[in-house]
């Protein structure tokens, strides 16, 4: 019954889009989690919701709109943090709900009956048509291109940033790219899970590989690895139950860190006595 | 050890601070400071909490902008130092947790300041990072994942890693501060040794550190409140601290 399905091309399509989703998340997640930049991503992804808008008032595709909005989030709040003179979480926050509210406002704007935005906000991995597939492949191929081109350093500047600045590596700017890089994941993760559910798919396969692997390359292999399999089940379950994908691929992902973490707290506990 | 004055005889400045200021926003952490560090010298800074030690080392790596005053590292500004100064950070700001082997860590050391696309570390570079590991006593822990290292044996990891840029002054902040007794003094042993050929510049709260190892002293409370030789005395301390303290004491700072 399960083989049958993918002669579907949605079914299709929504696996593909699976494995770049987790791919991008696998490697990015990786370090946000280590860098502590989790609420910075969530404020990057949460004042995409404004770019939807705008691209539905203005009638071009939303994820463009999406695209452009974040890369701006990321930046704005990436100048804030290297100024430091607000508190960066002040600015997080702000532009986390200014983000949502200029999409609401946008959408109010639009003439006419408005659009339903729920798959935007908890994606809808089983409507990803060709066209999202091709976008997705581009920026997934930039993420991992990015990274692996530039990943001694990414691992220097993730282990010590103020020791790589001192040897004279240019950190500022390998932080701005770090932030486009994320407002990039943002996109490819918007049709899959959604912009709110977003910070799941970005912690939960990269805090589990954390526990299990011990090397940096590794830990991002292991956790596209997971990524992919919670999303291959939680695809299953939402083609079953008729519910939204990010809510089953979350809702999964949430279960299995915590029985994970479980497992090895009781491990650790039984190693001390 | 004689008063490090500018431009004495033969000797260099490897540092050199004229009337530093260094704010956050209003407070001044480090108020009017002038010093100069003589090429080969073993400078011990003291003080406080608060007292500007640390903000005296990031101001000398260009970490921090000075509000007024002048800093030249062998003739150039803070920042465009890159290769001459190797620093040992307070092991407290770094993640133990972080999934890397002690030699990588060295490795990092090595990096240019230039982007190579593709990066690989050579052969050599691994060879060179073991060289260093060994100079400094944890050859046999190089493959080891960093979160398996005692505070000491990480101690002496980071000095390897600022080795590795091969420099000509060294800035350490509190190499001893999470460090227990015995691994403090291979570690101070450690630094008697580099001190032969290269400048050291430390920050600690160890007071035996202070007594017999280093070759000179300053003491800071935002202001420069003593540089010179070794022999502190209770004015001085009083000064610093606000009231005397006994010297014979291991580590009496901690409860400042």
């Amino acid at each position: 019954m399960l083989l049958s399905l993918f002669q579907y091309q949605f079914v299709q399509n929504a696996v593909i889009a699976s494995v770049f989703a987790s791919i991008v998340c696998g490697i990015i997640g990786v370090i946000i989690v280590e860098k502590r930049l989790i609420m910075m991503s969530g404020g990057i992804a949460h004042t995409s919701y404004g770019g939807v808008g705008l691209g539905y008032l203005f009638g071009f595709e939303p994820i463009i709109g999406a695209l452009f909005i974040s890369v701006l989030a990321a930046l704005g709040i990436g100048y804030v943090k290297r100024r430091g003179g607000t508190r960066s979480d002040v600015v997080i926050g702000l532009f986390w709900s200014f983000g949502m509210a200029l999409g609401i406002l946008f959408i109010a704007m639009m003439p006419g009956y408005p659009p339903d935005l729920t798959s935007y906000l908890f994606g809808s991995i089983l409507s990803v048509t060709r066209g999202d597939l091709y976008f997705m492949a581009i920026f997934t191929l930039i993420v991992v291109l990015v990274i692996t081109i530039l990943f001694n350093y990414w691992e220097a500047y993730m282990f010590d940033e103020e020791f790589a600045s001192i040897i004279g590596i240019k950190t500022a700017f390998m932080e701005y790219l770090l932030f486009v890089l994320i407002a990039i994941s943002v996109v490819v993760l918007i049709r899959v899970v959604g912009i709110i559910l977003i910070l799941a798919l970005f912690t939960a396969p990269t805090a589990i590989a954390g526990l299990l692997a011990k090397n940096l390359k590794l830990r991002m292999i292991l956790s596209i690895i997971i990524g992919s399999l919670f999303c291959f089940a939680g695809l299953w379950i939402s083609y079953v139950l008729n519910v939204a994908s990010g809510a089953a691929i979350v809702i999964l992902l949430t279960i299995a860190y915590l029985l994970v973490y479980i497992a090895i707290s009781f491990r650790f506990r039984n190693e001390i006595n | 050890m004689i008063y490090a004055t500018n431009g004495a005889g033969d000797c260099k400045n490897a540092v050199s601070i004229k009337n530093l200021t260094v704010k956050y926003r209003e407070t001044p952490a480090i108020a009017g400071v002038s010093l100069d560090v003589l090429e080969g010298d073993y400078l011990g800074i003291i003080g406080p909490n608060g007292g500007g030690k640390t903000t005296l080392l990031k101001a000398i790596l260009g970490l921090v902008m000075p509000s007024c005053g002048e800093i030249s590292v062998y003739g150039k500004k803070p920042g465009k130092s890159e290769k001459l100064i190797g620093y040992v950070p307070q092991i407290s700001t770094l993640d133990k947790a972080f999934p890397i082997t002690v030699r990588q860590v060295v490795q990092t050391g090595m990096l240019k300041p230039s982007f190579t696309l593709f990066h690989q570390y050579t052969q050599k570079d691994k060879e060179k990072a073991d060289e260093y590991l060994n100079r400094v006593g944890i050859y046999k822990l190089k493959d080891r994942m960093i979160s398996q290292l005692s505070g000491g044996e990480f101690q002496r990891m980071l000095i390897a890693r600022a080795l590795a840029v091969e420099p000509k002054l060294l800035l350490l902040d509190e190499p001893t501060a999470s460090v227990d007794a015995s691994s403090a003094e291979q570690i101070f042993s450690l630094l008697s040794e580099l001190n032969q050929s290269m400048t050291i510049i430390m920050v600690t709260h160890d007071l035996l550190a202070v007594s017999s190892q280093v070759k000179t002293l300053a003491c800071m409370n935002s202001r420069l409140v003593y540089h010179g030789g070794t022999q502190l005395n209770e004015e001085i301390a009083k000064a610093l601290y606000g009231y005397p303290i006994d010297f014979l004491k291991h580590g009496a700072m901690h409860s400042v």
